[in-house]
């Protein structure tokens, strides 16, 4: 297992090099530029003045080869200085974004304790009502239960959050007044009384948000468990005379965890990647809606270095959903 | 219209006047929020309204504009005319006198150097300075002693209040800023955050693209201002829920543009929390018409340039009967309520330039018809659509994402194919329609399509340059990497002429007649434009803030040190 | 192979006794009528209820109006049916959900059974998977339409070529999901006694598949199928909104939604209609998709 875990890390690499290039001639070869968001009262000469000063009218090659350079060696540099005050990255450029001439490391940094705390909170939750939900639905199949669960799910996936997010906003900050609209994120907990004030703020989000996690992940708790509760070796372990809560728990939940380990797995990255919409929706400043200004802006140095750091936490989680699988099912084998 | 506004504005002043005296920084803090998020304060580096406005509350230029378009002094002790001596005679020199005394809010004194050191800063050609048009003819900026200015133009101006005038061209900090020049302007992260100004607020914190922390200025030239000791603008999110935030829940002081259905406004209403403002600038809702042939037959490279003119849309009463069949009464109810006007001109405002060209807001359904009949437009196969030496009135209709304008299109369809045209309707992307893309084909400046709306307007009160923009060799094309303003490819040597006549006139008047007379000339006279509505920019403020005069001509939060806490 | 007879009638029967089952299951049956019901009103619908012919004028003067017997969904905020524009949205959200559903389902299902049968196959596959679901959404659909909208338009004309443009669209970028899962069972599932049974006797891979493996992966890939619709139905009403999908003109059900929630407030209908057809679309596949599972169980089948 760890030859194998080795090698997959080896092998990301060159695969990371592969997904940067596309990402990168990709998001270059989108239409749209730096200045859509400049107003048309801007001539096109001083657009074109402003372009050539942000180095977007380079040839792509060129800006690739000096964002990796950037992403690979200035940027860690820099890290690096900040933690032991040496002068590795001298005055290299960072990579600056576009729309606000700031370093797009320096912006990330600011969004992702929002982003952890709101979304990761929202899929925590999601998870731990989830799972519960999908055992014993497929447990107790077709009992009121099963049903009212389904009808849950159901609508708790077909509901954009776009959709589920207004309508809580308007029934729970409008009508009833009990949180607030927007995420205030300058609040700083220390103590009682901004601990309250976070907790509210992070109602409405989270709440969305763990709707539509939970409701996917509990169908395939529940289709996983159920697939699992005909075979014969839990008749065996029920005619052994196991009881009901080691059959269960123990033998089925384990072996029915593969496909929501997948999905799991395949979520984590979208934490960091954020939830678009409902940052969006509610003020959060988090990766999610830095990412989808930047698209809109096309700031390219943006776009690239987060849809980047995206991937590496694609093909690290995905390399851990992998290992898991070898745990959870020792048959499973690499080599 | 400026009439509603000035008395909204003159019931806000009136109703707050006794709150007034207030001393600085007794009310408390100041909650804004902006639907689009400022994502810099450097008003030199970018010009979206989200930063501007956020800016204007920190660094100031010299002279600013009233919610009247009336000039007001801000950091200078009067307004420099030509009977004060401050313009010379020959229109060719400005004159400022700094206030005495003035300091920036790092409590070093504003000297001339500054406003001096602003013009390099900008017009420095490796900078990519977003408001180098400000600074267009004017051949020196000097520091005639510590607290005068004197900006000398390489011909007479007749207006040379575009340097340093409005919030698009304050005076930066030479001491913060001497390290940014050219090249190294987009570098200077810190400064960009966090300019040291003038203004009533000066910036704490700034995370990009969401919120910007402000307190008083301790060192603001009124010493009873501002009355809020701290401000927050809060960014993302949309009109709507900015609108809600103030109208519904009361969670912030002021919201800026909060364009939201007419119906929505009236719901809105009823809690009573706070009102909708509306400024009217020069905004027009317009119909552009391809002058050129779009068709997808031509090679790239020959689509909508002037060597193929339009098969349908070069005939003028075809354009016209178009603009008579819409009833842009109904489009304003549907779309912007108590934010837009019915319109038939390209310059709206202010009143001085205005056209008196009213002819296109009633409907005429029947007219287009007849005109269309007239000009030999007819039906022959019965299937509904006009046509004439074989070729069929159908068109292609384009716009950007948004759903006004998708109502607008929907509206528009009905009442065209009424009159006998085929219309097919297209959405895009604002980034990518606006993005100026060379290799797109959905930029508005290709215009690969036969009609396109949008709305455009103008800096300031002048509308020569934006006029100017029609003249023949502005149209975009091929060789030019399709840049340029003259969208429509209209092209008229009497049309350039007057324009260059209108950039040699001072006189105001006269100035004014060409152009209303170019306005018509563009609309009524040949219908290569059809305006809509003239839109406003509805914002919305609590009833708990009391002072806010909404302005067009500068930015909204123009005298945000005026602003109050109204108990 | 030694009894022709058998082998030739077993399937019939087999097919019966799914049905069979499949009648048995109350929501699986619910879930096709419901389904059914909602099909027919979309493909019949807008010949059997022509709304009146309005001019705009009228029409404006009749805007949010609330269910009547004249405008049984009401009217939207133009004055326009909104029942008729449910049924025109439905036959382009139905069609796109299913078609679009069906080809990530497909292609994953594909994808993620080689990729976890055969081990040389498992690294490229997977970093493709990898790629795709590290390629930012938008921009990916913006080239995409850049590149090839005129040209499929110029093949097909413009509305089925938007048609399969955002068909091909959605489904080339959520068919990962759907991969991984697959994968991930049958990594599982090729270590079993009754693959390596089957191996042992020397049945050839694509026996193995079709016979022993796919039937397995069943359950998740209903799952995944019925939550793909739902997505599917949503992501088109995404690329409208971005201008990406069909003419402005053409409603969908998301797209009806994303109008209507400017008047949730106000007119609360306007975002019921659309968002209850497209819920009651998602569960009754999902319990079309239960009774499937179910019925071709054999081991509940026999119950």
């Amino acid at each position: 297992m760890l030859t194998f875990t080795l090698r997959r890390l080896l092998l990301a690499i060159p695969t990371l090099l592969v997904i940067s290039l596309v990402i990168f001639l990709l998001v270059d070869l989108a239409p749209g530029s730096p200045m859509s968001e400049i107003p048309l009262t801007v001539p096109p000469e001083v657009r074109q003045r402003m372009i050539a000063a942000m180095g977007a009218d380079q040839p792509v090659f060129v800006r690739y080869f000096l964002w990796l350079r950037q992403f690979f060696w200035v940027e860690p540099a820099t890290l690096f200085d900040g933690w032991f005050g040496t002068n590795l990255a001298g005055d290299e450029q960072r990579i600056l974004s576009w729309q606000s001439r700031s370093p797009v490391f320096t912006i990330i940094g600011q969004r992702v304790p929002q982003t952890l705390t709101v979304i990761g909170t929202a899929y925590l939750i999601g998870i731990l009502i989830a799972v519960p939900i999908g055992i014993y639905s497929a447990y107790r199949q077709y009992s009121w239960f099963d049903q009212a669960g389904t009808l849950f799910a159901m609508i708790g996936f077909s509901v954009p959050t776009f959709f589920s997010g207004t309508l809580f906003i308007i029934i729970f900050a409008v009508w009833l007044g009990w949180f607030p609209t927007k995420y205030d994120t300058t609040l700083t907990v220390t103590d009682w009384q901004s601990f309250v004030k976070q907790m509210q703020q992070m109602a409405l989000p989270v709440m969305t948000l763990g709707l539509a996690n939970a409701a996917a992940i509990s169908r395939y708790m529940r289709s996983s468990m159920l697939e699992n509760m005909g075979q014969d070796y839990v008749r065996t372990a029920r005619a052994k005379g196991m009881s009901e809560r080691t059959v269960v728990l123990k033998h089925v939940l384990r072996n029915s965890m593969i496909p929501v380990v997948t999905v799991i797995a395949l979520g984590i990255p979208s934490i960091f990647g954020g939830a678009i919409i409902t940052e969006n929706l509610f003020g959060v400043n988090g990766i999610g809606a830095a990412l989808i200004g930047a698209i809109h802006a096309n700031d390219i140095p943006m776009v690239q270095t987060l849809a980047f750091i995206f991937a590496i936490l694609i093909v690290i989680f995905n390399l851990i959903a992998d290992v898991l699988y070898g745990l959870l099912d020792p048959r499973i084998r690499y080599e | 219209m400026k009439f509603k506004t000035a008395l909204l504005g003159a019931a806000a002043a009136f109703a707050f006047a006794p709150a007034a005296f207030a001393e600085r920084g007794t009310d408390g803090e100041l909650k804004l929020t902006f639907p689009q998020a400022t994502s810099i304060l450097n008003p030199y580096l970018s010009d979206g309204t989200k930063d501007l406005l956020a800016a204007s509350m920190i660094v100031e230029p010299l002279v600013g504009f009233d919610n009247n378009g009336a000039l007001i002094a801000k950091l200078v002790t009067e307004i420099p005319t030509v009977a004060n001596g401050g313009i010379s005679e020959d229109l060719t020199t400005i004159t400022y006198k700094l206030l005495p005394d003035l300091k920036w809010s790092d409590g070093t004194a504003v000297t001339a150097d500054d406003v001096v050191f602003t013009y390099q800063y900008c017009t420095d050609p490796a900078g990519g300075c977003a408001q180098l048009t400000k600074f267009d003819g004017i051949s020196s900026v000097e520091a005639v002693d510590a607290a005068t200015v004197k900006i000398t133009f390489a011909a007479a101006k007749p207006n040379p209040f575009a340097a340093f005038a409005g919030n698009q061209s304050p005076v930066l900090q030479k001491a913060q800023f001497a390290a940014c020049m050219g090249a190294a302007a987009p570098t200077c992260t810190d400064q960009n955050f966090g300019p040291i100004g003038t203004g009533p607020f000066r910036v704490t914190a700034f995370t990009v693209n969401d919120t910007v922390s402000m307190e008083a200025n301790p060192e603001y030239r009124d010493p009873a201002k501002p009355a809020f000791a701290t401000a927050t603008i809060k960014g993302g999110g949309d009109a709507e829920g900015s609108a809600r935030a103030v109208m519904q829940t009361g969670e912030f002081d002021y919201a800026w543009n909060t364009q939201i259905p007419p119906d929505s406004q009236t719901a809105m209403n009823v809690d009573g929390k706070g009102q909708f403002v509306v400024a009217f600038g020069s905004l027009v809702e317009r119909i552009e018409v391809n002058m050129t042939d779009p068709s997808a037959d031509l090679a790239e490279g020959e689509r909508s340039t002037a060597a193929h003119p339009h098969p349908v849309l070069s005939d003028m009463n075809v354009r016209k009967a178009l603009s008579m069949a819409i009833d842009r009464q109904i489009l304003v109810e549907v779309g912007y309520g108590a934010g837009g006007n019915a319109t038939c001109n390209l310059v709206p405002a202010p009143a001085l330039y205005t056209s008196d060209n009213t002819g296109c807001i009633a409907q005429d359904m029947e007219g287009a018809k007849a005109l269309l009949e007239t000009a030999g437009w007819v039906d022959s196969d019965a299937d509904g659509i006009r046509e004439k030496d074989g070729k069929k009135l159908t068109i292609l209709y384009q716009t950007t994402v948004n759903p006004i304008r998708q109502d607008f299109q929907a509206l528009i369809k009905d009442w065209w194919t009424e009159l006998g045209v085929e219309v097919e309707l297209k959405a895009i992307d604002p980034s990518v329609f606006f993005g100026g893309d060379a290799g797109s084909p959905d930029t508005f400046e290709k215009f690969y399509a036969d009609v396109e709306m949008y709305a455009n307007n103008f800096n300031g009160t002048d509308p020569e340059t934006y006029l100017a923009q029609y003249a023949c060799d502005k149209a975009p094309k091929p060789e030019t990497q399709w840049q340029g303003q003259n969208i429509n490819r209209f092209c008229d040597p009497a049309y350039d002429a007057m324009v260059a006549e209108l950039s040699s006139t001072r006189d105001e008047p006269k100035r004014a007649e060409l152009a209303k007379k170019l306005n018509d000339m563009l609309t009524k006279d040949s219908m290569v434009i059809i305006p809509l509505v003239h839109r406003g920019t509805l914002s919305a403020h609590s009833n708990a803030l009391g002072g806010v005069l909404i302005n067009a001509w500068d930015s909204e939060l123009w005298n945000v040190a005026d602003w109050v806490r109204v108990k | 192979m030694s009894d022709a007879r058998a082998s030739t009638s077993k399937p019939v029967s087999q097919n019966k006794a799914i049905w069979q089952q499949f009648r048995q299951h109350k929501g699986a049956l619910f879930g096709l009528i419901v389904l059914t019901i909602l099909a027919i009103a979309v493909l019949l619908g807008p010949y059997l209820w022509i709304p009146e012919k309005l001019g705009v004028a009228q029409a404006i003067k009749l805007k949010n109006q609330g269910p009547s017997l004249r405008f049984p969904l009401g009217t939207d905020q133009l004055g326009r049916d909104m029942l008729s524009r449910m049924m025109l949205a439905g036959r382009i959200s139905l069609s796109v959900g299913f078609v679009a559903m069906i080809i990530a389902i497909v292609f994953g299902t594909f994808v993620g059974v080689l990729a976890g049968y055969f081990k040389r196959l498992d690294g490229p596959l997977m970093r493709l998977t990898d790629m795709f679901l590290a390629l930012p959404l938008i921009p990916l659909l913006l080239v995409l339409v850049m590149l090839f909208r005129d040209r499929v338009a110029g093949l097909i004309g413009p509305e089925l070529g938007a048609f399969s443009l955002i068909v091909f669209a959605i489904g080339i970028t959520s068919w990962m999901q759907a991969a991984r899962i697959v994968r991930g069972e049958v990594l599982a599932l090729k270590e079993r006694e009754f693959v390596l049974a089957a191996r042992s006797i020397g049945t050839v891979p694509r026996r193995i598949i079709l016979r022993h493996i796919l039937p397995n992966v069943i359950s998740p890939v209903m799952v995944a199928a019925t939550l793909g619709i739902a997505e599917a139905i949503i992501t088109e009403s995404v690329l409208s909104f971005l201008g990406l999908g069909f003419p402005p003109d053409f409603p969908t059900w998301g797209r009806l939604l994303y109008d209507g929630l400017t008047y949730m407030q106000i007119y609360p209908e306007r975002v019921i209609w659309p968002g209850v057809a497209i819920s009651l679309t998602v569960l009754s596949v999902n319990y079309i998709g239960d009774g499937v599972r179910d019925a071709l169980d054999p081991r509940i089948r026999g119950r």
